[in-house]
């Protein structure tokens, strides 16, 4: 029987790539959670950015192996890591293309308004600054001031390159304050759901599903008004709105 | 590298204004096939710049295709979609390098995989 998900124990590893843990293995449920949505909704291209070990599109290939018309895209700026991710897809039976690049560099133009689901596990840690960027290891972790230096610049690009019906699934921490950046799509006429929240010894992490939602969209721009005359008191009303589930 | 990838990457390097498409030094092209899927390739057929496909194609070694952008009552051809899929979805360029016209800056592909991390100053 084909398996469900990417198999740890063939996963490949590189001493310089992140190895699968309990943000990818969170990342992984929320997709399995949404696994029928996902084959209903008969995604064309989709992409990882950040693949890593490999472990998240492996997973995700194997989740949609029954939809043929799936293409994959996966990127990784570490060199080791695309390597790794191509190991790991190999050692599936599965294929992604792959690209070492920075976010989706390279693709953002041509690509742009086509992706039907993208993943992002992003580099989440709140660090000093200096130790965002890189193509080392650090790379996959260090997220700068509150963790959002990364998760801020690949924000606009999803944006950029989902599609009509995309969906986006990310990754953040508490400290990331993942309410402000569901407020800052809102404001693109995104709506978002908690799909998977997790508190580990150490980090409350959530997978948050992002899509395009048409009222919104509407109601965006006069919401957006409306609050900055308002201020606070009436974003909190209108954050019920936004079915954000526990 | 499929060439369907290759027809969504352009350059993106500071000062260039059109960087599509790239160049192909074939050094090594591999054959794998993949399962034919029609929605896929009337899905893409829009999609895809036509001459970019049909020139990589002719660089990857397969002459099958023509020049001009095709009618799309040839959709309804299957001798064509069978070629369309071939050169789109079939051949894989495993080492070579995708290449930037105007300036020759070389985008190394090994094992399948183009690396476009750009430098610093060209960002």
């Amino acid at each position: 029987m084909a398996s469900r998900i990417a198999q740890i124990r063939l996963v490949s590893s590189h001493p310089q790539v992140y190895e699968p843990c309990d943000d990818s293995f969170a990342l992984v449920d929320a997709l399995l959670a949404d696994r029928k949505k996902l084959l209903d909704h008969r995604p064309t291209i989709c992409m990882e950015v950040g693949s890593g070990s490999g472990y998240v599109i492996t997973s995700l290939a194997l989740i949609l192996q029954e939809i043929k018309t799936a293409y994959y895209f996966a990127t990784d700026i570490n060199l080791h890591a695309v390597r790794v991710t191509h190991e790991t897809l190999e050692a599936h039976g599965v294929h992604a293309e792959l690209l070492t690049t920075n976010i989706a560099a390279g693709l953002e133009k041509r690509l742009a308004g086509l992706v039907d689901v993208m993943v992002v596990n992003p580099p989440y840690v709140p660090t000093p600054e200096e130790e965002v960027g890189g193509d080392g290891i650090a790379a996959a972790w260090a997220g700068g001031e509150n963790g959002r230096s990364v998760i801020d610049k690949i924000l606009p690009i999803a944006d950029n390159l989902l599609s009509e019906k995309g969906w986006l699934y990310m990754l953040f921490l508490a400290a990331n304050d993942p309410l402000q950046i569901c407020l800052q799509m809102r404001e693109k006429g995104y709506a978002a759901k908690i799909i998977v929240q997790r508190a580990t010894e150490e980090e409350s992490l959530h997978v948050i599903k992002f899509w395009r939602d048409s009222d919104i969209r509407m109601e965006g721009n006069e919401a957006v008004t409306i609050a900055k005359n308002r201020g606070w008191e009436f974003l909190l009303s209108q954050l019920s709105r936004l079915s954000f589930r526990r | 590298m499929r060439l369907l990838t290759h027809n969504m990457l352009s350059s993106n390097i500071k000062g260039v204004i059109n960087g599509f498409p790239l160049l192909i030094e074939a050094e090594r092209v591999v054959e794998k096939q993949v399962d034919f899927n029609l929605d896929f390739l009337k899905n893409m057929f829009s999609k895809i710049d036509w001459k970019a496909l049909a020139d990589a194609s002719k660089t990857m070694g397969y002459d099958e295709l023509p020049d001009e952008v095709p009618d799309p009552s040839v959709l309804d051809s299957q001798e064509f979609l069978q070629k369309f899929h071939h050169a789109l979805l079939e051949l894989h360029l495993e080492e070579g390098a995708l290449v930037y016209p105007e300036t020759g800056r070389r985008f190394p592909v090994n094992k399948g995989i183009p690396n476009m991390f750009l430098h610093e100053d060209e960002v």
